[in-house]
């Protein structure tokens, strides 16, 4: 115990003597919490629209104003002709073009009226298919309008839509979560795995070696110091959640921190075990770094499992992160408990194991 | 009963031999010395030994223990120096030292009057990282903490590499004090002038010992007769002496080459032979453990 405690004094001793760590400890999830969440945004924004009016009437006057009051959309040319609007399109000017067909008012109340048309660039498919569906909403929204007040009873909205979970279909309260499961990954994955291929290089792991301290001593004080910064960053990221997106937990903190505890483990048994099979610190980080990207990518931290293809998706089921994800995303937006998560924190649980087995056998103190 | 013993010892790197089939036992207070150029094997025989590397053959006691069965008694009885420096450059001097005689369960204290000898030259820059010492005060800081836990037996791997001469000598005093107080120590060096200050060594080739006495043994040993030539021309010399009637071997060494010969040798009729050469000279001289180590390559 005694070695136990000189062993992590001196791991401490060393991260604080870095020039660098300190600072990307502290500095590295504020940064990440504060910048991404602003950067790292599906809401589509500034769709840019030109309204090609033929009509020239109440109707297509209420259909504009409609288009400049949302704030999404910015109507930025209105035209009478179906050729300069076109044109924006093609330059980039405009995102989305409508176009209000002649007599549109005056054959709206018949059957078959001349329909609308729409033509949005979709070279950005989401900015293209979302931007659609706000123009469509738009418009409907303002003959809906209108038509209620032609009619003599008033017209009942047909529909209401509701947003669970995320009222406002705030991107950012999706990406926080994985914001900080990235973090882990960085800190807890990369920094252990660097420090241990660091000692192989600069030989003072033969130095150890010749000294009675057991392996498992010495990889444990290699991990727990990483394992208390992983826990001390996610603290943080927590506070700036809720300071800067007024973001809290829904459910509980401990059932954050449980899955936390088991993601760090899982993390960093995985990284032992890449650095044993490492001589240099190069060989670590890129071999790291081809892991990372599966995880970022697969795990359902950018993108939703659901909309995988079906092999990915039994793919994910390897992926640590992929519990943790929604885990914290569960927790963190519809409050989700321990209980109901149990399969998520059983497998995070099983991973920690099989990870840090794997690392302790193959860390070999006699080569 | 040895400090080490060594029975039939291999370790093969791929098709490499590393150590091949190595016998040979180190007293109890003996330093002893393992000569032989890079790649020799020296750095293997020490990693078996200190139990870093397991032998894919034979046997080796330190200290009574087997290095495979009793490997962690072993750990606790030796101290190595590796080759490389290999203390953490970021800690101090205080604190390296401090925190492996933590591991060790030592204390500095008491150890204090064991290592003084090493550690009382560099104790003014204790608050120096070891990173930043110059490389002889890394040597003499790598010593003291390889003797905290005050070992039995001690490996230093060419712990004069790369040193100056004062301090290579300075470390050789070092080793005789250390010596005097008793501990086996197991020294390599690739420089054959320090091989004198060993009270035995091994000279070593490729994995295979080549002969192990006492320095004066050694140089006794070599029963032929030793000339030094030299000559304006050098290159052409050495070509010539070596076809010359009773010459056994001719090379280059220092400023002169050595020429060994056999009972055919005479030295008026090795001149004749030479023929026209300018400003030639032929000395008698003495015998040293490199001429032994270059007639056993053979």
């Amino acid at each position: 115990m005694r070695t136990f405690i000189v062993l992590l004094q001196k791991e401490f001793l060393q991260i604080r003597r870095n020039s660098f760590l300190p600072r990307l400890i502290i500095a590295f999830p504020v940064l990440v919490m504060l910048l991404m969440p602003l950067i790292m945004t599906m809401d589509v924004r500034n769709v840019n629209v030109a309204l090609v009016d033929l009509d020239l009437s109440v109707v297509s006057r209420r259909i504009a104003s409609h288009i400049e009051a949302s704030e999404y959309l910015d109507l930025i040319e209105t035209t009478a002709e179906y050729q300069l609007a076109i044109e924006a399109l093609e330059q980039g000017e405009v995102d989305v073009i409508v176009q209000i067909p002649d007599n549109f008012e005056r054959d709206m109340m018949l059957s078959a009226p001349e329909r609308i048309s729409i033509i949005a660039n979709a070279v950005n498919a989401t900015k293209g298919g979302i931007g659609m569906q706000y123009i469509v909403q738009t418009i409907a929204r303002a003959l809906a309008e209108l038509r209620g007040e032609n009619a003599p009873v008033g017209f009942s909205e047909l529909m209401t839509v509701e947003n669970r979970y995320n009222p406002t279909l705030d991107y950012r309260h999706y990406m926080i979560p994985a914001l900080m499961i990235i973090l882990f990954i960085l800190i807890c994955g990369f920094l252990p795995a660097l420090s241990i291929v660091g000692e192989k290089e600069s030989g003072s792991i033969e130095q150890i070696n010749v000294t009675p301290v057991s392996r498992f001593t010495f990889i444990l004080s290699k991990l727990v110091p990483y394992w208390i910064i992983g826990l001390f960053v996610l603290t943080v990221a927590i506070i700036v959640a809720r300071l800067v997106y007024g973001l809290e937990p829904a459910g509980s903190v401990w059932a954050i921190y449980l899955g936390a505890l088991l993601f760090i483990f899982t993390i960093s048994g995985f990284s032992l075990t890449v650095a044993n099979f490492s001589e240099t610190m190069q060989q670590t980080m890129f071999v790291m770094f081809f892991f990372i990207m599966i995880f970022m990518l697969m795990s359902g931290l950018l993108t939703p499992v659901d909309s995988m293809p079906e092999w990915a998706q039994r793919f994910t089921l390897i992926l640590p992160p992929r519990y943790f994800v929604e885990i914290l995303r569960s927790v963190y937006l519809k409050g989700t408990s321990i209980a109901e998560l149990w399969v998520n924190y059983v497998a995070l649980a099983l991973f920690a194991f099989v990870f840090n087995t794997l690392a302790a056998v193959t860390y070999k103190k006699q080569i | 009963m040895s400090a080490i013993e060594i029975h039939n010892l291999s370790k093969c790197f791929a098709k490499t031999k590393a150590v091949d089939n190595v016998s040979f036992c180190v007293e109890k207070g003996e330093l002893f010395g393992l000569i032989g150029p890079d790649g020799a094997g020296k750095t293997t025989l020490f990693r078996l030994l200190t139990t870093l590397l397991n032998p894919d053959s034979g046997n080796a006691k330190v200290d009574g223990c087997d290095i495979v069965e009793d490997y962690i008694a072993i750990r606790s009885r030796v101290g190595y120096m590796p080759g490389r420096f290999s203390l953490y450059p970021d800690l101090t001097v205080e604190e390296n030292l401090q925190f492996f005689a933590a591991l060790f369960g030592a204390d500095v204290e008491e150890s204090y009057e064991l290592i003084a000898p090493v550690y009382k030259h560099i104790e003014p820059f204790r608050a120096r990282r070891a990173g930043k010492l110059s490389g002889g005060m890394k040597q003499k800081l790598a010593l003291s903490c390889a003797l905290i836990h005050r070992p039995s037996v001690l490996f230093l791997d060419e712990p004069t590499t790369g040193v100056d001469a004062v301090s290579r000598s300075e470390f050789w005093d070092m080793l005789a004090c250390l010596k005097e107080k008793g501990l086996t120590i197991l020294v390599s060096t690739p420089y054959m002038d320090e091989a004198l200050r060993c009270d035995r060594i091994a000279l070593c080739n490729e994995g295979r010992v080549l002969c192990i006495d006492t320095p004066k043994e050694i140089i006794r040993r070599f029963d032929r007769k030793l000339y030094g030539i030299s000559a304006k021309t050098m290159f052409r010399l050495l070509e010539k002496a070596r076809k010359a009637t009773g010459v056994e071997g001719c090379y280059p060494f220092g400023e002169m080459h050595h020429l060994v010969v056999n009972d055919k040798f005479d030295v008026e009729s090795f001149k004749i032979e030479l023929g026209d050469i300018e400003g030639l000279q032929i000395v008698s001289v003495e015998p040293t453990i490199e001429d032994m180590f270059i007639k056993l390559m053979k």
